[in-house]
């Protein structure tokens, strides 16, 4: 740049932040105050910048140096994150197998969807394994906790145990469960319940019965999940203020009363949270259904079938890309509801 | 006074055998585990069960490192776990450092983008994420599952949730003394954000440690695999192999059992903190 372009260059950028000025002087309102003396900043950092001859303002350097900073995670975000979820949503509207090219078929598989049985099997599975699980689970994360919340020995000790089946690695813990809850008769749990006089026909086939086989799944994710819950109930119990015990304690409460007029309602927060989550994680079931009612070829029947489920199989089985996706916008709407739920919640929790 | 404290020892004495059975039925799965993994096929289902098993069969955990490739498998599953691990910890601080402390240009954007991730889970794009690493040639590589699982969203909440709990006042005088943004990340973020990194070590290493879908999808070669997989097929193949079964079992178990409880500190607030704050 020559001396005479700077001359003209530094000459037009204080005309406009003279005029710049000139607007912030006119104006009332405060928001567009802000705006404009921020681009009075601006061009200011840009007089100087063709005055010094550097090729960066400040402002810009620290943006580069920001944005350094967030790159390695934004760009591996963006591309494994990001695109595939903007794919999806177009996917659902197309028919693909993965190899010929991509075809528009507006709503075809949605169609398709509601009328398959499979589609209606995991649906009404995948609901069902949320009503079993959900309630089951708050219960018994509630119940824990709030022993667990008690002065006893060895309190760790039982809070570790109890968290310890939340962090074992599923299929593990899914191969000695499979093993307890054998189908046959000499299966450990039927052994004892034909010792406790269950006859030896009317014993539980688990999961090889489509009758018994959500009762087991949902049992197996109460007993593997529950920690993980009560943990989060343990911090709710916490933040209660003990002085309300002690008031309750004074007017002769017993501990029912104190549960139903002190703990129950204080945790309605932590409460509402924990069904929120688990719903969201009920929905999402896959692996456990796999591992339980999955054969040793890993096919679930109808009777187990859940929402993934039918995604995987539609997807990478039978390679019925776009339908696959048309299944997984039900879950995502699934799960948007539920969260919209969540942020009306917090607001109202928040005061 | 003496009719209250029989009355509360009574309570007590309840108490703890509501907190013994609690923990009976928690653990016993992994007791019979145990025990089931030192015994012969044959003796697995004998009833009354026998808890400590006469004659401890050790030879199980031996029998099951050349009944499949478990060391290939283990190895594969240290590798992938390591990788994820340093790479969430160290984009998520990173990240989370300039969400936090600095201000730059289109940066309520950029978070946004994060935050729109959130209500979306990886089952609903797990297709076109594989259609995508198929087109890059990552299919059937361990390379696909570190990209899948290094970058969440998770982490850079964690961590800027973290890192706004420090006084800006704090980077400000380290800026006045001349250091630079990199400086003050590396030399007091970071240290001062060990509790945070510690609890992201620890999500991290379990999820990566126990995913099951993922490498599920992705690894097809044998060799490829990793330890819940391999563990599933030997489970599948063999699935009369009761106490080979229940080694290979308890041997998936130990890694995660001993970070956990090295870091359960860590865990526990961590579910804590992102439970009561939503």
């Amino acid at each position: 740049m020559t001396e005479e372009q700077k001359k003209t260059k530094i000459a037009a950028l204080t005309e406009k932040r003279n005029h710049l000025h000139k607007q912030l002087e006119d104006t009332d309102s405060s928001r567009k105050k802000n705006k404009l003396a921020a681009q009075i900043v601006t061009t200011e950092e840009k007089i100087k910048k063709v005055r010094t001859g550097e090729r960066l303002t400040r402002q810009e350097k620290r943006d580069l140096v920001a944005y350094s900073f967030i790159a390695p995670n934004f760009i591996g975000f963006a591309v494994f994150t990001l695109g595939p979820i903007i794919f999806a949503f177009v996917l659902a509207f197309m028919k693909w197998d993965g190899n010929s090219p991509i075809k528009f078929v507006g709503l075809q598989n949605f169609l398709l969807m509601f009328n398959n049985e499979r589609f209606q099997a995991s649906f009404i599975n995948t609901i069902a394994y949320c009503l079993g699980t959900v309630p089951f689970t708050l219960v018994c994360a509630l119940g824990l906790a709030i022993v667990l919340n008690q002065k006893v020995k060895g309190r760790n000790f039982f809070r570790t145990v109890s968290f310890f089946p939340y962090v074992a690695s599923l299929v593990a813990v899914a191969a000695v469960w499979n093993m307890l809850f054998s189908p046959q008769k000499s299966g450990p749990v039927n052994m004892i319940l034909y010792h406790l006089g269950v006859s030896a026909k009317n014993l539980p086939k688990w999961c090889a019965d489509p009758d018994w086989v959500m009762f087991t799944i949902v049992l197996f994710s109460v007993w593997k999940n529950m920690g993980y819950y009560m943990v989060i109930y343990l911090a709710g119990l916490q933040g209660i203020n003990g002085e309300l015990y002690e008031a309750a304690g004074l007017d002769g409460c017993n501990s029912w009363q104190k549960f139903r007029y002190i703990t129950w309602p204080q945790l309605q927060p932590t409460t509402f949270f924990v069904t929120i989550i688990l719903t969201i994680n009920c929905f999402k079931v896959y692996d456990i259904v796999y591992m339980l009612a999955g054969g040793s070829n890993g096919i679930v029947s109808s009777s187990a079938m859940v929402l993934v489920y039918h995604i995987y199989e539609e997807a990478f089985r039978n390679w019925n890309l776009g339908y696959a996706s048309a299944v997984a916008m039900v879950l995502f709407l699934m799960v948007l509801t539920i969260t919209l739920i969540q942020f009306r919640g917090e607001k109202k929790y928040a005061n | 006074m003496k009719v209250k404290s029989t009355s509360y020892k009574i309570n007590r004495c309840l108490l703890y055998v509501v907190l013994l059975l609690l923990t009976f039925l928690m653990l016993i799965p992994f007791a019979w585990m145990l025990s089931a993994s030192l015994k012969l096929d044959k003796d697995v289902f004998i009833f009354p069960i026998q808890w400590i098993p006469e004659n401890p069969r050790w030879r199980n955990y031996i029998d099951i490192w050349t009944k499949i490739p478990l060391s290939k498998f283990v190895l594969n599953t240290v590798k992938i776990t390591l990788i994820v691990t340093f790479l969430q910890l160290f984009t998520s601080s990173f990240a989370a450092y300039a969400f936090a402390k600095l201000n730059f240009k289109h940066k309520n954007f950029l978070f946004m983008a994060y935050i729109a991730t959130i209500a979306v889970p990886w089952q609903v794009y797990m297709v076109p994420q594989f259609m995508m690493m198929r087109s890059f040639g990552l299919n059937d590589s361990h390379l696909a599952i570190i990209f899948l699982q290094a970058f969440s969203a998770f982490g850079v909440f964690m961590m800027r949730q973290f890192y706004q709990g420090i006084p800006d006042e704090l980077c400000e005088a380290a800026r006045i003394d001349g250091m630079t943004e990199y400086q003050i990340y590396g030399k007091i973020m970071l240290p001062l954000s060990k509790p945070a990194l510690s609890t992201l070590t620890i999500f991290t290493f379990v999820n990566t440690w126990n995913d099951f879908l993922g490498p599920l999808i992705y690894l097809k070669t044998e060799a490829k695999k990793t330890l819940q997989l391999g563990l599933k097929m030997f489970i599948s193949q063999y699935s009369t192999d009761y106490g080979l079964i229940m080694a290979a079992s308890v041997l998936a178990l130990i890694p995660v059992l001993i970070v956990f409880l090295s870091l359960q500190k860590y865990f526990v607030e961590g579910v804590a903190a992102t439970g009561v704050k939503g």
